[in-house]
């Protein structure tokens, strides 16, 4: 058993990039802030490693989200590894053209003659007061563009393995770092390697009801199914850590044992991944379902200001105990 | 028009090489119309007709590993830089045996192995990914530069006015070379900007901007030269303002209905094809027989090319989980 050290997401994220910096010159970061002299990043989270890598290697760029994505896209084509980082997730808007038309689509239009290995890292969540422009999930438009993987994880150990991972993945990644996953400490390996990118990961065993998230409102089902257990039902709890391609596998597996489902994520519920991954379970288990399969996100709103507000935006604890009872009963 | 400080001068070697890569755009594109008139491809297709003396003379001071990211149009960037004839038909048809296996079309051909690393269906998206290349070959220490084609239209989007700042802050090796034809689609370029020189942009990224003649081998030469100069020193990078005229209008079967009376014409009479061809014998550079020869060579390569292309199958629906990630999609 490896030692066990205590750190946060971020801290974990800076650890990954650190080592592959270290193992692999190919290695390289850019985006706003990130440097030391600009203070590490909006959050820290590249902190040191201009000092530790030097400047050319880690690179602060103006506030041009387009020309950081297409810097981005051609050095890896020109056999770099390169992280951008795209401060807040609502940003990544203003380079969709680079993102969607040009990094997720250039091997396959190319006919496997170019490769874009690529991390986009960036930060999102609702709850700290920053409204509509920044704070947004958006994983489910990057889902539906073919060619680039979605990840988002919940805890420190995945943020490193899955960090690890993307960066030496052949193909472009959106890493989501959202706010309470990254800024809550937990337990992680000294030694903690790479996690394979679509594998989820069982977080309880249960007999009942499987309830599916990933990200910040995993760990609003943590807070749920103590609840749940509680009142005596058994939940498999699993957080899905990469979206997109998902593990259909674990998924699938889970809800034929328990025969009820409930997806749970903070973006909105219309249109979201969770109605994929719902009516993925709906046409592959329907013979096998006790109760219909429930998605709870956020309503049909822009994340709001005004605290009641958002608060009632999010999914909370609550919500998610009052869906599981309802199809549990 | 403003001008680098050391003029450089094609010798004879250079002029006849960027005549043989215009008369290989030129017959090319003339065979592509044909092909599309048989109704033996169906493709749109971005005619570069008349806007050969950019690639041409530019690709004539680029090295084979030198890379260029171009547009749309920019089917004569590719052939000016000796991509071969016969992937890049195969793909214009759509078949297997095609630069892009048939994924990309004639929008967007790749050829790593020649340096044409993107060609992008997005208006002004060259540049950004132009800037990455070039990143990647400061860092590896390499002299290698990176062109960056585009239209006067792709001068007002945001990715140009990103990208340029980016490159003259970074001291990218980079050339952005905008192939001012005059149009961005069917708007005249006094409807879509009110600055007059395209050039004058530089300046507000401090980087020098030129104003070149188009159509001419030797003022392209002599700005490109230095421009390619500038970045292989890693002093970083220029933007080229090439003026020029699209013969074939925005997209084939175009129907000129926007251009003003005459203008067209008036341009077809200064045709700088058949100019530098009468140049070169008059100047003692080629002889007429040698030109007949070089043309009868570049022909049979055309017409090599579209029997392959034409013979080649279409690719396998398979094609389909290939390709979109590095590991096949499962079935």
């Amino acid at each position: 058993m490896s030692e066990m050290v205590t750190m946060t997401g971020q801290q974990a994220i800076n650890l990954a990039m650190a080592e592959a910096m270290e193992r692999d010159p190919k290695v390289i970061l850019l985006g706003e802030d990130i440097a030391d002299r600009e203070g590490g990043g909006v959050s820290g989270t590249t902190r040191g490693l201009s000092t530790r890598f030097g400047d050319h290697r880690v690179r602060s760029t103006p506030i041009s989200e387009q020309a950081i994505i297409g810097a981005a896209i051609g050095a890896a084509m020109g056999g770099y590894k390169p992280i951008a980082e795209i401060m807040l997730m609502n940003f990544t808007t203003v380079a969709m053209d680079m993102i969607v038309n040009h990094a997720a689509k250039l091997r396959f239009m190319s006919g496997g003659q170019s490769q874009v290995p690529i991390v986009i890292r960036t930060m999102t969540g609702a709850g700290y007061q920053t409204a509509g422009q920044h704070a947004d999930f958006l994983e489910a438009w990057f889902c539906h563009t073919a060619g680039i993987k979605v990840v988002a994880a919940s805890n420190p150990a995945d943020f490193k393995g899955l960090m690890l991972s993307c960066i030496d993945d052949p193909d472009p990644c959106m890493f989501i770092e959202a706010g309470a996953a990254i800024r809550t400490p937990g337990e992680i390996a000294v030694d903690q390697g790479k996690i394979p990118l679509g594998k989820a990961r069982i977080h309880q065993e249960g007999r009942d009801v499987t309830v599916i998230s990933y990200s910040t409102q995993f760990l609003r089902c943590i807070e749920a199914v103590k609840d749940l257990e509680a009142a005596g039902i058994s939940v498999e709890l699993i957080d899905l850590r990469t979206i997109s391609p998902w593990d259909r596998e674990t998924v699938l597996a889970s809800v034929e044992k328990t025969g009820r489902a409930v997806v749970v994520h903070e973006a909105l519920r219309s249109f979201g991944a969770g109605a994929e991954i719902a009516s993925t379970i709906s046409e592959e288990l329907f013979g096998k379902l006790k109760a219909p399969v429930r998605r709870l996100g956020a309503p049909y709103s822009a994340v709001p200001f005004s605290k009641p507000l958002e608060q009632a935006y999010l999914v909370q604890p609550a919500d998610v105990v009052a869906a599981v009872k309802g199809i549990c009963g | 028009m403003t001008s680098p400080t050391n003029i450089a001068l094609p010798d004879a070697a250079a002029q006849l090489d960027i005549f043989r890569r215009m008369l290989r755009i030129e017959r090319n594109d003339d065979a592509t119309r044909k092909q599309i008139r048989l109704g033996r491809i169906t493709a749109p297709y971005y005619s570069g007709r008349g806007q050969e003396v950019i690639p041409a003379t530019v690709s004539n001071l680029l090295n084979q590993d030198d890379k260029i990211c171009t547009i749309y149009r920019g089917i004569h960037d590719m052939v000016g830089k000796d991509m071969p004839l016969r992937p890049l038909w195969a793909e214009i048809c759509g078949r297997v045996d095609g630069t892009c296996k048939g994924k990309g079309g004639p929008m967007h051909l790749t050829h790593p192995e020649t340096g044409v690393m993107v060609t992008t269906g997005i208006v002004g998206s060259s540049m950004p990914i132009a800037n990455g290349l070039a990143w990647a070959a400061l860092l590896d220490g390499s002299k290698q530069v990176t062109v960056a084609y585009f239209g006067d239209g792709a001068s007002n989007i945001g990715a140009f006015h990103e990208a340029l700042n980016l490159a003259a802050l970074w001291k990218l090796p980079v050339i952005f070379v905008c192939q001012n034809n005059g149009y961005g689609e069917h708007t005249r370029i006094e409807n879509h900007m009110t600055v007059d020189l395209i050039s004058k942009r530089a300046a507000g990224y401090g980087m020098p901007g030129y104003t070149v003649d188009g159509n001419d081998p030797f003022d392209m030469y002599a700005h490109a030269h230095a421009a390619v100069e500038r970045a292989r020193a890693g002093e970083g990078p220029t933007l080229l303002e090439c003026k020029t005229f699209r013969f074939m209008g925005h997209v084939f079967g175009d129907n000129d209905a926007y251009m003003l009376e005459g203008e067209k014409a008036a341009h077809l009479e200064k045709d700088p094809l058949p100019a530098f061809r009468a140049k070169l014998i008059a100047t003692g550079v080629a002889t007429e027989q040698q030109l007949v020869a070089l043309q009868a060579a570049i022909e049979a390569e055309v017409d090599d090319a579209i029997e392959f292309a034409l013979a080649s199958e279409f690719p396998d629906v398979a094609e389909l989980r290939r390709d979109v990630f590095a590991e096949e999609i499962a079935a």
